[in-house]
């Protein structure tokens, strides 16, 4: 049986390094000495699925999305 | 590698009307044999004398051939030829778009140039096979103001001969280093902000590139080896090259011979037999540029003695990548070039990732600090590495990579010179620059 993982993707044109995603998602994204994203893992762990998802929507330019695959 | 869909001689004959049956190039000059890098492009007529006319292959019988020959792409990925097509054929219900791609941005490179400007129908025999082979209507020519002429004038002949199935356009790539980047053509092409890349997430070129159609872009010299594999098959494709990497490449080399060179090569075949250098020629220069700026150095020793193949230039954390062979000479200092040239490649950013924009900035200052006041250089030669890590993978399109790759690269060649710098200064030296930087580089939109 496949079971669906999920990734983070970052826009790096859109992203303007507000910051938000790593205040809601501490354990999977950290800040640059400019402020901008970095992603730390490939996969969001379940138990993080929801915080990911408000990062996701809470972004403010929408340059961060959460993406299912299914392989 | 026999394959029962090679073209017979009859089909290869088909717009020769008598004219006697055309042999295949024997050499390791496959593409340039006899015809020269300068002067005039070679006309129709004299095309069809020397090759012959592109058979026409049904179906996907010519994506097998494709397969079996091997072929690489020559823009500086080394992906296989083949898998691209065969993505683009089946990305889309909508019919796809052909991108003939020599905006060649590198500014070591010249092999496409001399390319699109001497052969510029072997390039369009390329670009329309490709077209019939995907299934597209539309071929654009992406190349810089100086091929427009050449181009041009082939595209009209071919027109006035009634060759070609499909509509071909001849696009201006700006004087940009990204100009060629895959997505940057694409919105040259559609008249968005002109080799400024885009972000294409999980929808790739090949599903959806100009118009919103499936696009292949392919760069100029791996459509021109197309051409002549549909002429003459996989089978002979392959008689040079090896299993891995098939075929002749087209390089350009600077710093081995008074004026840089166009050299066709078979690839594997060692550097320095290329270069007419034995390993007792390596102190003659510092250190080997492969692939261009968004290669990566090799010192003399390696290079001379590696065969000439991407596999080959990866173990060294280089590429071959688009073709550029570059010897520095013992008179210049090279943190000075890689300096240089970093803060010439900051400046050719698009300014649009954030990540990009500050790391590649502060990337060009500590290595021009190690280059000129190397006590000026917080956290010695082992920050540079790091703010290197903090580029990569970052950006929209990989040309932070590429700079990284380029100064991670010296760091390892040029070490001892380094450690020179910090303990006893900067190199004073009246040598001119050596690696070229195009003279006018403004910079593109700041964020």
């Amino acid at each position: 049986m496949k079971r669906p993982r999920f990734s983070l993707v970052i826009n790096p044109i859109a992203c303007d390094g507000h910051g938000v995603c790593a205040e809601l998602l501490p354990e999977c994204i950290r800040l640059d000495p400019w402020g901008f994203p970095i992603l730390e893992s490939g996969e969001i762990p379940v138990e993080l699925l929801g915080h990911a998802e408000r990062a996701a929507i809470s972004c403010p330019r929408l340059a961060l999305t959460l993406v299912k695959r299914t392989s | 590698m026999m394959n029962s869909a090679a073209p017979t001689s009859t089909a290869r004959s088909s717009a020769g009307s008598g004219r006697p049956a055309v042999q295949p190039p024997a050499g390791a000059e496959r593409l340039l044999g006899g015809v020269g890098t300068q002067g005039a492009a070679v006309g129709l007529a004299e095309h069809l004398d020397r090759w012959g006319s592109v058979p026409t292959w049904r179906g996907t019988a010519f994506l097998d051939e494709l397969d079996a020959s091997g072929l690489r792409g020559h823009g500086g990925a080394w992906f296989p030829v083949g898998t691209k097509w065969r993505s683009v054929r089946k990305a889309g219900l909508r019919s796809p778009v052909v991108v003939a791609n020599g905006a060649e941005g590198e500014p070591a490179s010249g092999k496409d140039r001399v390319l699109v400007q001497q052969l510029p129908h072997l390039v369009l025999d390329g670009a329309v096979l490709a077209a019939a082979t995907v299934g597209a209507g539309r071929v654009y020519v992406h190349v810089p103001s100086g091929a427009v002429p050449a181009v041009s004038r082939a595209i009209e002949e071919r027109r006035q001969a009634g060759l070609d199935p499909c509509d071909i356009e001849v696009v201006v790539a700006p004087d940009r280093f990204l100009a060629g980047q895959e997505t940057a053509a694409v919105a040259t092409i559609i008249g968005r902000k002109p080799a400024t890349p885009t972000f294409v997430g999980l929808k790739p070129v090949r599903e959806q590139g100009v118009g919103g159609r499936p696009t292949l872009v392919q760069n100029v010299e791996s459509l021109a080896h197309a051409a002549l594999i549909a002429r003459f098959g996989a089978e002979w494709f392959r008689r040079v090259g090896t299993s891995q990497s098939p075929g002749t490449v087209l390089l350009t080399v600077t710093g081995r011979w008074a004026e840089p060179r166009i050299v066709e090569a078979p690839l594997g075949v060692p550097l320095g037999e290329i270069l007419q250098l034995g390993l007792g020629d390596a102190r003659s220069f510092q250190g080997v540029l492969l692939g261009g700026y968004g290669g990566g150095w090799v010192t003399p020793k390696e290079a001379l003695a590696m065969p000439l193949t991407e596999e080959a230039a990866r173990q060294y954390g280089s590429s071959i990548g688009a073709g550029v062979v570059a010897l520095l000479p013992t008179n210049v200092c090279p943190l000075s070039e890689v300096s240089r040239v970093v803060t010439y490649l900051e400046g050719q950013g698009a300014g649009q990732c954030g990540p990009c924009v500050n790391g590649l900035a502060v990337l060009a200052n500590a290595v021009s600090q190690l280059a000129h006041r190397p006590n000026a250089l917080r956290g010695g030669v082992a920050a540079i590495p790091s703010l290197c890590g903090l580029v990569e993978g970052r950006g929209a399109c990989r040309h932070p990579d590429g700079v990284a790759r380029f100064v991670r690269t010296a760091l390892r060649v040029y070490g001892d010179h380094a450690g020179l710098h910090l303990q006893r200064g900067p190199c004073h030296t009246s040598a001119s620059p050596f690696l070229p930087i195009p003279r006018t580089a403004p910079r593109q939109g700041a964020r």
